[in-house]
């Protein structure tokens, strides 16, 4: 119990600790939302499509933009505990190290959440379509549970290199195609009114997927920042 | 006073515990066959060249870099495998402060000291705030401090929970002269509180007037030890040389 306890202090430590550093810097939080807005004004020019066609390339655009500008989010996130030693600061901490990777990854989570949460008015708008539907947020959480598993650890390990910048972006992407592949699926699906039936199965793998890797990364982490 | 308090002062026992201690990155090796003993209340000061292994071994005793091979004790507990309990009695202070610039100064000692479950917190933080003469500037960002300011904040972070044990790895590195003997001023109150210190340095003459004994390391191995005793301070630099000759 007592153990229980250190490892939710130590959790909640990091976490407000990241949430307190960007509420001051708005470094990764700009750095994120300009990137997806980019994205999204880019792809709006760059196809000029009926509304029939709109529903179908929607899902596919949005998991790109959450894609690349969550990766973008995991790099400097990690970069700012390493570039002043703050990661062995952590790392010395008498807490299982797990809590800082649960800490840091839920950082990360809320850092996108507050992207997708600026990004889907601006998409709705922008191409006449409406994204606030329960199943597809549901879709969006889930996606966004299993990318942001996956890039704390990796985002962990890539910190450690000198070619932090494109190493993440190398490992990342190979691992999270069935996480991608899965919310692109589902999201079409429902955007597109199939019966949920039809994309249940999708669902049942972004699931399994986010156990496994939070699984992998709660037993590995330790190994993965270990000298 | 307790009894095993009184036990220690009678019988001084080791902190820290070095025995054949090997450390290889890849195909080099940095640390070959190292011994290395202090006794509590020691203040050890490491010289060496650079490249000479001083900064791995910090990173060894305190549980950041796992060792090849070898025994390594800290505070009586093994490492790697008993590395939490060592982590909870050790207190590292490096060239880099491992602060948050975007956190105030008390911001980041709360951090800390959630991290550590310090108890008392906010007297806690006041006192070594008062200590490294930083309360004034307790609500700045530490991104506005300067090198000097960061480094006794950095101190601060170390010593907020208490350690029995601190590992100083040039902690003079980058300060001006100012900052340098305001520094040594909070080394020595640190020291002076009892605690078991190892310091890395490449500056002698500051090195002299603050530890109790010299060891040399030289490709991986200490190569001559020496007390205060034995080398007074203006000697140091010829003992430094003699040893690495040898």
């Amino acid at each position: 119990m007592n153990n229980f306890r250190n490892f939710l202090r130590a959790l909640t430590a990091v976490v407000r600790k990241d949430l307190t550093a960007e509420w001051r810097s708005r470094e990764l939080f700009t750095a994120m939302l300009v990137f997806a807005l980019l994205v999204i004004l880019i792809f709006n020019f760059a196809l000029e499509l009926d509304a029939r066609a709109r529903t179908s390339v929607t899902s596919g655009v949005l998991w790109v933009t959450f894609a690349f500008a969550g990766t973008l989010g995991l790099n400097r996130s990690m970069a700012t505990e390493k570039d002043r030693g703050c990661l062995d600061g952590l790392l010395l901490a008498p807490v299982d190290r797990s809590a800082i990777y649960f800490g840091k990854a839920i950082g990360n989570l809320v850092f996108m959440f507050v992207v997708e949460l600026v990004v889907l008015p601006v998409y709705s708008v922008l191409y006449n379509i409406n994204l606030f539907r329960p199943e597809l947020l549901l879709i969006i959480l889930l996606g966004s549970i299993g990318y942001v598993a996956v890039g704390t650890l990796l985002s962990t390990m890539a910190v450690q290199a000198r070619t932090r910048d494109i190493l993440l972006p190398i490992l990342l992407f190979p691992l999270v195609v069935p996480v991608l592949i899965a919310a692109v699926r589902a999201s079409g699906g429902i955007l597109q009114d199939f019966a949920w039936e039809e994309i249940q199965a999708w669902v049942n793998l972004l699931v399994v997927y986010d156990v496994i890797f939070i699984a992998i990364a709660f037993m590995f982490f330790d190994y993965v920042v270990e000298e | 006073m307790k009894f095993s308090q009184l036990l220690t002062l009678r019988f001084p026992q080791n902190m820290i515990t070095v025995k054949k201690l090997i450390k290889r990155f890849g195909p080099k090796t940095v640390l070959r066959g190292l011994d290395f003993e202090v006794a509590a209340g020691e203040f050890v000061a490491l010289l060496g060249p650079n490249g000479a292994g001083k900064t791995t071994f910090l990173r060894i005793l305190s549980s950041l870099s796992r060792p090849a091979m070898g025994e390594v004790r800290v505070a009586g507990y093994q490492l790697p495998n008993q590395a939490a309990a060592v982590r909870r009695r050790l207190g590292v202070v490096s060239h880099q402060p491992l602060l948050y610039g975007d956190l105030t100064a008390e911001e980041n000692l709360r951090f800390y000291g959630r991290m550590y479950a310090v108890a008392h917190m906010d007297e806690r933080i006041s006192e070594v705030l008062e200590m490294v003469g930083l309360y004034p500037r307790r609500s700045d960002l530490v991104r506005t401090f300067s090198r000097g300011m960061q480094q006794r904040l950095a101190i601060g972070r170390a010593v907020l929970h208490d350690p029995e044990v601190m590992l100083f790895d040039e902690p003079h590195t980058g300060l001006d002269q100012d900052a340098c003997i305001m520094l040594d001023g909070v080394l020595r109150e640190v020291a002076a509180k009892g605690r078991t210190v190892v310091m890395t340095s490449h500056d002698l003459a500051r090195t002299a007037d603050l530890a109790s004994r010299f060891d040399v390391l030289s490709k991986g191995k200490i190569v001559d030890s020496a007390g205060r005793d034995r080398v007074a301070p203006n000697d140091l630099l010829a003992f430094y040389r003699g040893a690495l000759k040898n």
